[in-house]
């Protein structure tokens, strides 16, 4: 599209009618940082499926001769202490990570929004009383609850998921809860009530959907946090059990050695940090090409 | 003409902080079929709550239907749980109602079609694609252009007037046998207005649906109305067809709006008149009639009595009131 300012030709070639599908990537793709961050996840996700096509190395295969070696063309991150290559471990870690934190956001964010969609709709005392539990379980840190979670279930990839899960949803329902009182009062919502539709279907077909935006925002931030608790737990030995490789681990482990050979550190906590800004990123993206009211840039 | 909705002393209070409000305080009408009535008072006077009661969409609390019976298609509706099958069937499929405010009363985040089909699916069970069909063409019958293309639009797409006509043709999509407008033209600027009253006048034609106009704009009514009830204070002070209203206004209220509408056959130099008072806080109200601290035909019997029940005074004209002002109608200007 030309950037002239005179009306006239210009304007005949704009086309007459915008498809939604056009228009949702019109204005996704309009800033470069969000493809940027578009592009990062699907590398991961691809790192993801291939991680033993890509990784040069086996992950937990130990070579006493070659620990803590510095990055070589041979092990092109280095190894650490148990002589593992630093990369493989990286490329494998990107499984456990995202598995972890797509798991535990999708159950934590399912169960909490459901408990503030109900609470909100129906007020009373279903509001009150599922609103102090939730009270309840924001007094808690969310490492302090996760890892209490944890160290009752024991490790474990599943536990540590349920316990990340409980620890995470409290945002979820107060947000959810926040949205749907504003929501309702709507006049569009009376005026569904009087079309004489069921209290379930206002609340999934026409609550919901105008509650999105914040929400999205709020699973994306929530990536690093979880990223960040599953290292805690790891840290703290009721995460993800050794010798299994993921990302947080890897950063408390290398911890020890941070003078020697911060590599060990600096990698996954750079993986990390591309990841979380990444899914910040697109979060932003999925706002604003879900709000119909967004023109986006032409 | 047969009845098809009738409303017996309907009465909807409000539990507020302030004390109780009897919103709508014994209200009773009725509609006949293919017939435009007109409901009319100022603001605050009861007229949405009323509608709003018919299709129970009360907010309880802090809302609460407390008497009357609304017989609809041989029963009573108010009998009905409010969130029944029952009750959200006959919601949109044999009563439907509109808003007053197009900007707000479409889904923002929904294009024009999923709201239109849904109303289809909701009570005639229609697949998609059949349903987007006939949605495109009431579109095309209230007049949206290239109704094919607009219909994936959004609210936001479209203009006020759009939007109302949308609303108009969400609400008859599944031929109801009332249509409930609650100040459908307020909204939106004179040119507009004319043309969604001409509007609904042809839908009633066309789908034979019978149309309850809440309005406070006397000259609608005028019009389009082929009966008229006043509402003031939530009571009815004057029914009647609206030929004999408006030649011969009888309840010291109606003639007191009709005075108050500037008229082009005066002489410019008139001062306006205006009803002086305010209208009545609806808590704790004394129960004799609520016109009568701003009424300038009342009597002795005005004080003492409570309010005054409907009596007949001509064909198909009742009124609530005890004073006969007859005799010097211009007590106002």
């Amino acid at each position: 599209m030309s950037e002239k300012n005179s009306i006239g030709k210009d304007f005949q070639e704009v086309p007459l009618r915008v498809s939604g599908f056009k228009r949702f990537n019109r204005v996704f793709f309009s800033r470069g940082l969000v493809t940027f961050g578009l592009v990062i996840i699907v590398a991961f996700i691809i790192i993801t499926i291939f991680a033993p096509q890509l990784a040069p190395y086996d992950p937990n295969e130990l070579d006493m001769g070659s620990t803590l070696l510095q990055p070589s063309w041979e092990h092109l991150l280095g190894t650490d202490a148990l002589g593992r290559d630093t990369m493989s471990r990286i490329i494998f870690g990107a499984r456990t990570s995202l598995i972890i934190v797509i798991m535990a956001l999708c159950f934590g964010a399912t169960v909490g929004n459901v408990l503030g969609l109900i609470a909100g709709y129906f007020g009373g005392i279903t509001y009150a009383i599922i609103m102090r539990l939730i009270d309840a379980l924001m007094a808690f840190p969310m490492i302090l609850l996760a890892l209490t979670v944890a160290a009752l279930l024991g490790g474990g990839m599943r536990n540590v998921i349920v316990a990340l899960s409980i620890g995470m949803l409290p945002p979820y329902a107060r947000l959810m809860c926040g949205q749907v009182l504003t929501i309702k009062e709507n006049d569009y919502i009376t005026a569904t009530r009087s079309f004489g539709a069921s209290n379930l279907r206002i609340m999934l077909r026409h609550i919901v959907p105008n509650a999105f935006p914040p929400l999205i925002v709020l699973i994306t931030m929530q990536v690093g946090h979880v990223i960040l608790m599953e290292a805690g737990l790891s840290f703290l030995g009721v995460g993800i059990a050794p010798p299994a490789a993921a990302w947080g681990g890897m950063v408390s482990d290398g911890y020890q050695y941070l003078l020697k050979s911060p590599i060990l550190s600096v990698a996954p906590g750079f993986a990390i940090m591309l990841v979380v800004f990444a899914f910040n990123m697109i979060g932003d993206g999925f706002r604003d090409a879900f709000d119909p009211r967004l023109r986006g840039k032409l | 003409m047969s009845t098809i909705l009738e409303v017996k002393n309907l009465k909807t209070q409000f539990i507020t902080d302030g004390g109780l409000v009897k919103a709508v305080d014994g209200i009773s009408y009725y509609v006949n079929e293919k017939e435009i009535i007109g409901l009319v008072g100022e603001s605050g006077c009861g007229k949405s709550v009323s509608q709003l009661s018919v299709l129970q969409l009360i907010t309880n609390p802090p809302g609460r239907i407390v008497d009357g019976e609304i017989i609809f298609e041989k029963q009573d509706l108010l009998k009905l749980d409010v969130n029944s099958a029952e009750m959200r069937s006959i919601r949109g499929g044999k009563i439907a109602m509109i808003f007053q405010e197009p900007m707000t009363s479409l889904n923002p985040v929904l294009t024009i079609n999923r709201q239109l089909t849904e109303m289809l699916e909701l009570h005639l069970n229609m697949t998609s694609q059949v349903a987007r069909e006939r949605s495109i063409e009431l579109l095309k019958l209230v007049g949206i252009p290239e109704a094919s293309e607009r219909i994936d639009d959004y609210p936001h797409q479209f203009s006020g007037g759009m939007r109302q006509r949308a609303m108009i043709a969400i609400a008859l999509s599944c031929n109801p046998r009332v249509l409930i407008a609650d100040e459908p033209t307020t909204a939106v600027d004179v040119t507009i207005q004319a043309q969604i009253l001409e509007l609904m006048a042809d839908m009633v034609e066309h789908f034979n649906t019978s149309l309850v106009l809440v309005t406070h704009n006397l000259g609608i009514v005028a019009r389009y109305a082929h009966r008229i009830y006043v509402m003031y204070a939530g009571r009815i002070v004057e029914s009647g067809t609206s030929k004999a209203i408006f030649s011969n206004p009888r309840h010291p209220y109606t003639l007191g709006l009709m005075t108050s509408v500037p008229r082009l056959d005066e002489p410019r130099k008139r001062k306006l008149a205006t009803i002086k008072g305010l209208p009545p806080n609806l808590i704790n109200m004394p129960p004799t009639c609520a016109f009568l601290p701003r009424c300038p035909y009342a009597i002795d019997r005005c004080k003492q009595d409570i309010w005054p029940e409907m009596r007949l005074i001509e064909e198909q004209h009742h009124i609530s009131c005890y004073a006969d002002i007859e005799k010097e109608k211009n007590a106002y200007i």
